[in-house]
């Protein structure tokens, strides 16, 4: 179950990268790259450290019993929609990770674009020890207009 | 007092110091010091562990402990009453009840005072400051404030039958959109109606909520160390600074000046107290009280001419969540009417390394901070730097004094209660 699982993220992974390079290359004047995973990954990487990191640490650990970790959590390498709701209107709810609570507020971040979202949970999905798909701007656009 | 009764009350008071005391056992410290690095002449060793996330702690005039501990969700014990029957330092009996997470607990008198993120309640004692029944709680405050942000209703009492409650705010400062880049701050304030201050309550009164208390002191953004010096009869207090200022206002402060600021600062309370928050804070650099700058402030602007200056101010961020006068004959001389405090460690300071995570000690001179505060005990995080604060492995949160002039700090990371003694 869990090779026919890793092997159906992994063709997951490597499709959205082709499907993303193609889109980048379609459009004009587009960087080489732009839409792949790492670049997704680097530019999610500065938005983290201007954003994120206070609170949850530039280790993805975040701060006992207030500001959730983000290493290898349910929250984190679930439920795409849920950690995107998250992102955009925030939390103000005690949340459980592992036996623990968390309690301190996050603010709503839906200032941010839908490439912004996408690159910043496509770097905490694929760091601090994660492993899991990229968020693409489609994902973050449906989620957003969902809520509105 | 004369001479001769001074010399008997001291040996007296260093025969029956050890606890119960049970010959051939005597009380010393860990061969490591219990990881601690402390001024020369101080040992330290571990009297309990594994205790949960013990907050604060209280011990009885017997030498019995009673801690507080958080994080069950309610589910769990959240008192630990604590003996050691033989006197050699180490917990050995212990016992839980009380289902309420919270920080505050004080023996007071007769009575066990503790505290959940709402209500305060008290237990009664037999002669030996044991709790007559764990499941008979009376609820003397209710209704406190609770919206996941500085919930802890850490408290103290005076000697007249009063109760100081802190009831933080739910908020970095009070802006219309909490902890969001350009958002204003709120003019007036309304949080400070029901929070961000101290609240006096009776001691012995079941039931009171905001109408039957005094807002006694406002402008305190969370407060989770307070103590009653006997000394002076006054309430000192330890502020937790607002957070975030580089993040929030990034035009204004870069990241260093955001991990140094604004200061943690002591405050010398009286009836009708306003120490600023949210409108100013304190800057430890410039020695002034600054506009916040959600209220119009840039860094250097100064703000509120009619708000009490702190008694003391300390590095930024760092937490202070204890704060204990001193009064026992255990410690030199130097100790005694001082304050130590203990600072949790700091988390609002990345990408900056943290910093806190000790147990200080501030000297007071006639009834004032008086000469530059001091780090007493250190090493609770462990080696090397701490980046962030999940890498600590112990973190000081409660302070406690025994009869015998002992000084108990409890940690919240694993549970550990340190004993701190003096064997020159």
């Amino acid at each position: 179950m869990r090779r026919i699982m890793a092997a159906l993220l992994l063709m997951g992974v490597s499709g959205m990268v082709m499907g993303q390079q193609k889109s980048a290359a379609n459009k004009p004047g587009a960087t080489p790259g732009a839409g792949s995973v790492t670049a997704s990954i680097a530019r999610g990487k500065v938005i983290y450290q201007n954003i994120c990191l206070a609170c949850h640490q530039a280790d993805g650990s975040g701060v006992p019993r207030m500001n959730p970790p983000l290493i290898k959590t349910s929250f984190v390498l679930g439920d795409k929609t849920k950690l995107i709701t998250i992102v955009l209107k925030g939390l103000n709810d005690d949340v459980e990770i592992e036996g623990e609570y968390y309690s301190n507020p996050m603010p709503p971040q839906s200032q941010l674009r839908d490439q912004e979202i996408a690159d910043v949970l496509t770097f905490v999905r694929n760091s601090f020890g994660n492993k899991a798909s990229a968020v693409k701007p489609g994902e973050v656009k449906a989620v957003r207009a969902k809520l509105k | 007092m004369n001479k001769f009764t001074l010399a008997t009350v001291a040996l007296a008071t260093f025969l029956t110091s050890f606890g119960p005391g049970v010959p051939g056992t005597t009380l010393k410290p860990d061969a490591d010091n219990a990881g601690l690095k402390l001024p020369s002449g101080f040992g330290a060793l571990v009297a309990a562990e594994g205790l949960g996330h013990a907050r604060h702690l209280t011990v009885t005039p017997e030498g019995d402990l009673y801690v507080k501990v958080e994080g069950t969700r309610n589910k769990g014990n959240t008192i630990w009453y604590l003996q050691d029957s033989n006197g050699d330092g180490k917990i050995d009996k212990k016992t839980g009840f009380f289902k309420y997470d919270g920080t505050g607990i004080e023996v007071k008198g007769n009575y066990l005072y503790a505290s959940s993120n709402t209500d305060v309640y008290r237990f009664k004692l037999n002669d030996k400051h044991q709790v007559i029944d764990t499941n008979k709680a009376e609820k003397i405050v209710t209704g406190l404030i609770n919206r996941h942000q500085h919930e802890a209703k850490a408290f103290t009492l005076d000697n007249d039958g009063n109760l100081y409650v802190n009831i933080g705010a739910y908020s970095n400062s009070c802006q219309i959109k909490d902890r969001t880049k350009g958002s204003l701050g709120m003019q007036p304030c309304p949080i400070l109606d029901s929070a961000g201050g101290i609240w006096q309550f009776k001691a012995d009164k079941a039931n009171q909520t905001y109408g039957d208390g005094e807002r006694y002191a406002t402008g305190l953004r969370n407060v989770v160390g307070l103590d009653w010096n006997t000394q002076l009869n006054q309430l000192f207090v330890m502020q937790h600074g607002r957070d975030q200022l580089h993040d929030l206002f990034p035009d204004m402060y870069d990241e260093k000046q955001s991990a140094e600021l604004p200061a943690e600062c002591m405050y010398a309370l009286h009836k009708g107290s306003d120490c600023g928050w949210p409108y100013i804070y304190y800057d430890q650099f410039q020695h002034k009280k600054i506009l916040a700058p959600e209220y119009g402030g840039d860094g250097k602007k100064t703000g509120g001419d009619h708000i009490q200056d702190p008694a003391a101010a300390y590095p930024g961020h760092m937490a202070p969540n204890a704060i204990l006068f001193y009064t026992g004959t255990m410690f030199p001389e130097k100790y005694r009417n001082g304050a130590f405090i203990a600072f949790h460690g700091s988390w609002n300071r990345a990408p900056e390394p943290q910093k806190g995570y000790f147990v200080v000690f501030q000297p007071f001179r006639d009834g004032k901070p008086a000469g530059d505060w001091e780090i007493f005990a250190e090493g609770f995080a462990g080696p090397g730097e701490i980046k962030s604060p999940g890498q600590a492995q112990h973190r000081p949160c409660g302070l406690a004094q025994g009869p015998d002039g002992s000084l108990y700090v409890s940690d919240d990371v694993k549970g550990t209660v340190y004993r701190i003694i003096y064997n020159k």
